[in-house]
């Protein structure tokens, strides 16, 4: 396959960055996404340009390094049929003579730091604000101690797959960061080990995440619709919940 | 093989003195590690915020080391080269997590768990590090409850396990295909809960380029800021290493892009040696290579055995046939055939190497490739085997198999572009694991006092071979339960006297850091990093892989320093050192890969013997398994460094068996 690139380039977060576009032959179908990014970054080394940066690492769809914006969505999700990290993204799904725009995520909250790659700080701080469960090593009674319904534990699970890649923030008109906070409240508020910080976890969760620059979320859905674990929007209902529940408990700190 | 014909290792290598004391306490293997609690000194609560470590990387070992030693009141400087310590590549563990829990009421016990992986490991392990590896095992899953791991359960809301290979009993704990990912991520929580109370201090996108050794002791690490290109010294009580495996010494593999031997090979050629750096870990069933442009290769967990069966077709000529129009009495079950107690549930090493030989006979499946074989013979051979749920979704139905493996089977789809539930799976083995690394003693240290080394950077409890759901058990034993445990009695000693950077052994460490980056960077050579890494990945994949023989290990050691010399003379790293340079990054990482790729090779030639991953073509039995050499090779390989261009030493430590009796290995 012959493709023609438009990729952004961007020299530091400083910068003034613009698309430059790249001619791409001999591409095959079996390859990745990152793969093609791969020969691409070769043909440039040869030309003495410097790559294209881009951040990936376990190239298995679960790390959740990689991410850029394809073709306007984050991720490439209009170019697969189900849901997909970068990484995961093949060349099978695009055809000869396409044209592929790519772009980082676009979020106040995530300053592009070089061409693709963005810093995605903010998300750790969002979880250190509240996303755990207070449990020092060495002090936890036997694993059978409490059962937890298995439904309540499946759900559970679900949300805990988030991989906390960003594209949710990216594919955002507000650049919220909701669905990935929630995904973290619904996976813990959803066992029974996560009930005794409930509520205080909700409201410092929501607070740093507006603290760090992400916008309100107003249930658009564009996130769950990209996202690449299929985190069901139905989790941001469940901070909703959560968050208003916890205003009528004295615990945690105040949202302002 | 016979021992007595001269050994040509010897030419690459000298021998040093053997090593005895390993630290573990005496007494019967049940009290030691209750008697090192023990024995081992304390530091007051009071005086450990004064104490600082260093730990370099954020996966199960790094990870639950850093958050347990910041609940424990250390100051914990943390470093990762990923951009969030969530990323780590524990998180692409797949299968499963093995704990002596005997939830299942099938006679598992510590003992049980301690025997299985010694034998898995082919008697190649410490017995007493494996002991206490099975003993901490339960603690482990009592403690990820507790952190709101999700684990599966069944509708009595307890837990639920299965099977791994190696074993009769079903000890394996899991959350569906992504039991690393939700281990990872509660060690991640647990880590940042750490950060917001100011016990951790977390650097991310810092990769360690140099240690910092001072009057014999590790006192801390050089860093490169991978986004402004900073050169930095840190400096602390003690550093303890969790930079995982190097199984990218071979280019295709299943680790993620950037992992890398840096962290370890800096400190082995400060001192710290290395340990059996030849047992590297073929997993069997992986998506078969597609092309020259791949990069990367994908497990597909080892549970599919569980359910899935694999086989080759009888006849090499129906390799080209819809493996569904191929009839049972034409299909070879081969591993349920030659190995009928365990089955599809052997051991990796044996599965990889069945395998290999089945498509080494011309019964493999799926597209032809040209190989070169390392008689220099060229032929046409198919490398796939097929892994077949049809028999499960008979039995279970779809929805069943769609509960237990969804996310493998659609993650199949997605790189293939076939749907496993209809076409059997193809796979064959690829590297996976490196049960090589880091030489520890008992207490997790390395050969230069202060310097710890936990999870697959060390080399410690799988021998010659690691038995599956065994990585991610090992990787929080040592970062939850052993480490915590044993570095105290180092630090008790401490703080050391203060240093700074005009300190010669600090300034020497920057200095020889900023020296090598300005090399790479000033040659301005004609080929690519990449084009240099797959080369020697192909000279290892070749040479170094799953069959070994002493002439083509010979050839692969000068094939190594032809292109090594080359690479340094003809390198080509774009632009700035003191940017966001993703190609400086790699090729710092190649260039130690090279020095490694050697040592391996060295280690392979003089272990003259076949145990576990390591399968020398001149020692097998009649019916082709790996035979060992006890009376000659039941030790630790534990390698100094000795200088650029100089004979690394071995130090020999013997392998004691107490209570374990040395036995051949049986599956059948």
């Amino acid at each position: 396959m012959k493709i023609t690139l438009r990729i952004w380039r961007q020299a530091n977060k400083d910068a003034q960055g613009k698309m430059q576009t790249y001619q791409l032959d001999n591409v095959s179908e079996e390859m990745s996404f990152l793969e093609m990014l791969d020969l691409l970054n070769e043909q440039l080394t040869d030309q003495d340009v410097e790559p294209v940066a881009f951040d990936h690492d376990c190239r298995e769809g679960i790390c959740g390094m990689c991410g850029v914006v394809i073709n306007g969505a984050p991720h490439g999700r209009y170019n697969s049929p189900v849901a997909t990290t970068t990484c995961q993204l093949h060349m099978r799904n695009f055809k000869d003579g396409d044209v592929i725009d790519i772009e980082p995520w676009r979020a106040g909250a995530f300053p592009v730091i070089k061409d693709l790659a963005v810093d995605r700080s903010a998300f750790d701080r969002i979880i250190q604000a509240g996303g755990y469960i207070s449990v020092n090593t060495g002090s936890a009674p036997d694993a059978h101690s409490t059962p937890a319904p298995k439904r309540e534990a499946d759900k559970a699970f679900d949300a805990a797959t988030c991989i906390g890649c960003g594209a949710c923030v990216a594919a955002c008109p507000n650049s919220s960061g909701m669905l990935f906070t929630s995904a973290k409240i619904a996976h813990l508020a959803n066992l029974p080990q996560g009930q005794p910080e409930r509520r205080l976890r909700v409201k410092a969760m929501v607070a740093a995440h507006d603290e760090n620059g992400f916008g309100g979320c107003t249930n658009v859905g564009e996130c769950a619709a990209v996202c690449p674990k299929s985190i069901p929007l139905e989790s941001i209902g469940q901070l909703n919940r959560d968050l208003i529940a916890s205003l009528f408990r004295g615990d945690g700190r105040t949202i302002s | 093989m016979t021992t007595t014909a001269p050994d040509p290792a010897l030419s690459y290598y000298t021998l040093g003195e053997e090593i005895h004391d390993t630290k573990a306490p005496g007494g019967p293997i049940e009290k030691k590690w209750p008697t090192r609690q023990f024995e081992a000194k304390l530091v007051n609560p009071a005086n450990r915020r004064k104490l600082t470590v260093i730990i370099v990387g954020t996966g199960l070992a790094g990870g639950a080391a850093a958050a347990s030693l910041g609940e424990a009141g250390y100051h914990v400087i943390n470093f990762c080269y990923q951009d969030s310590p969530r990323r780590a590549h524990s998180i692409a563990a797949q299968g499963g997590i093995n704990a002596a829990k005997n939830y299942k009421n099938d006679n598992d016990s510590v003992q049980r768990l301690f025997y299985d992986t010694v034998k898995g490991g082919d008697y190649r392990a410490r017995e007493t590090n494996v002991y206490r590896l099975a003993e901490v095992s339960a603690s482990i899953i009592d403690q990820c409850v507790a952190q709101g791991v999700p684990f599966a359960r069944e509708y009595g809301g307890l837990l639920d396990t299965r099977s791994f290979g190696g074993v009769q009993v079903q000890r394996t704990f899991y959350a569906r295909g992504q039991t690393g990912q939700q281990l990872l991520i509660g060690a991640y929580q647990a880590l940042e809960r750490q950060v917001n109370a100011g016990t951790v201090e977390m650097h991310t996108r810092h990769e360690m380029v140099e240690l910092i050794v001072h009057d014999g002791r590790a006192r801390g690490v050089v860093t490169r800021d991978m986004v402004t290109g900073a050169v930095e010294a840190w400096l602390a009580d003690a550093v303890v290493l969790a930079t995982g495996g190097y199984g990218n010494v071979f280019f295709l593999s299943t680790n993620a892009m950037g992992c890398n031997v840096t962290a370890t090979w800096r400190a082995h050629r400060k001192g710290a040696y290395f340990g059996n750096p030849c047992f590297t870990q073929i997993h069997p069933t992986c998506i078969p290579v597609h092309g020259d442009t791949q990069s990367k290769l994908t497990l597909m967990s080892e549970s599919l055995r569980n359910d899935g069966r694999i086989w080759v077709p009888k006849r090499a000529e129906d390799a080209e046939k819809d493996p569904r129009q191929i009839p049972e009495q034409d299909r070879d079950y081969y591993l349920e055939r030659i190995y009928p107690a365990f089955g599809n549930l052997v051991p990796r090493d044996i599965a990889s190497r069945q395998a290999k030989n089945m498509c080494d006979e011309g019964r493999g499946v799926g597209p032809e490739v040209t190989e070169v074989t390392q008689e220099g013979e060229s032929r046409q051979r198919r490398r796939g085997v097929y892994l077949d749920f049809s028999d499960a979704i008979d039995r279970l139905g779809k929805k069943a198999v769609e509960a237990k493996y969804g996310n493998l089977f659609d993650m199949y789809e997605q790189i293939t572009g076939e749907n496993p539930y209809e076409v059997p799976m193809r796979i064959y083995p690829a590297v996976h694991y490196t049960m090589g690394g880091l030489w520890v003693d008992y207490d997790l240290s390395s050969s230069i006092p202060g310097l710890y080394v936990c999870g697959e950077a060390n080399f410690s409890d799988h021998g010659a071979n690691r038995l599956g759901a065994s990585a991610l058990m090992q990787g929080l034993a040592d970062g939850y339960f052993v480490l915590p445990n044993t570095i105290n009695d180092y630090l008790s000693g401490a703080p050391f006297e203060k240093l700074d950077e005009r300190t010669p052994a600090v300034a020497e460490a920057l200095s020889s850091a900023t020296g090598r980056i300005d090399k790479l960077m000033g040659i301005k050579g004609n080929r690519s990093v990449d084009s240099f890494h797959k080369e020697l990945g192909s000279i290892m994949w070749e040479y170094c892989g799953m069959e070994r023989t002493e002439a083509g290990l010979q050839k692969a050691i000068e094939l190594i320093r032809e292109l090594r010399s080359e690479y340094w003379s003809n390198v080509k790293v774009t632009g700035a050192a003191e940017d966001f340079n993703q190609a400086l990054e790699k090729a710092g990482r190649v260039a130690d890969f090279m020095e490694l790729a050697e040592l391996m090779c060295i280690d392979a030639l003089h272990r003259r013997e076949s145990c576990g991953g390591h399968f020398r073509r001149e020692s097998q039995t009649e019916d082709g398994e790996a035979l060992r050499d006890d009376e000659h090779f039941a030790y630790v390989a534990a390698w100094e460094f000795t200088g650029d261009g100089q004979k690394p030493t071995l130090h020999k430590e013997p392998l004691e068996y107490h209570f374990i009796e040395l036995k051949q290995r049986s599956y059948k």
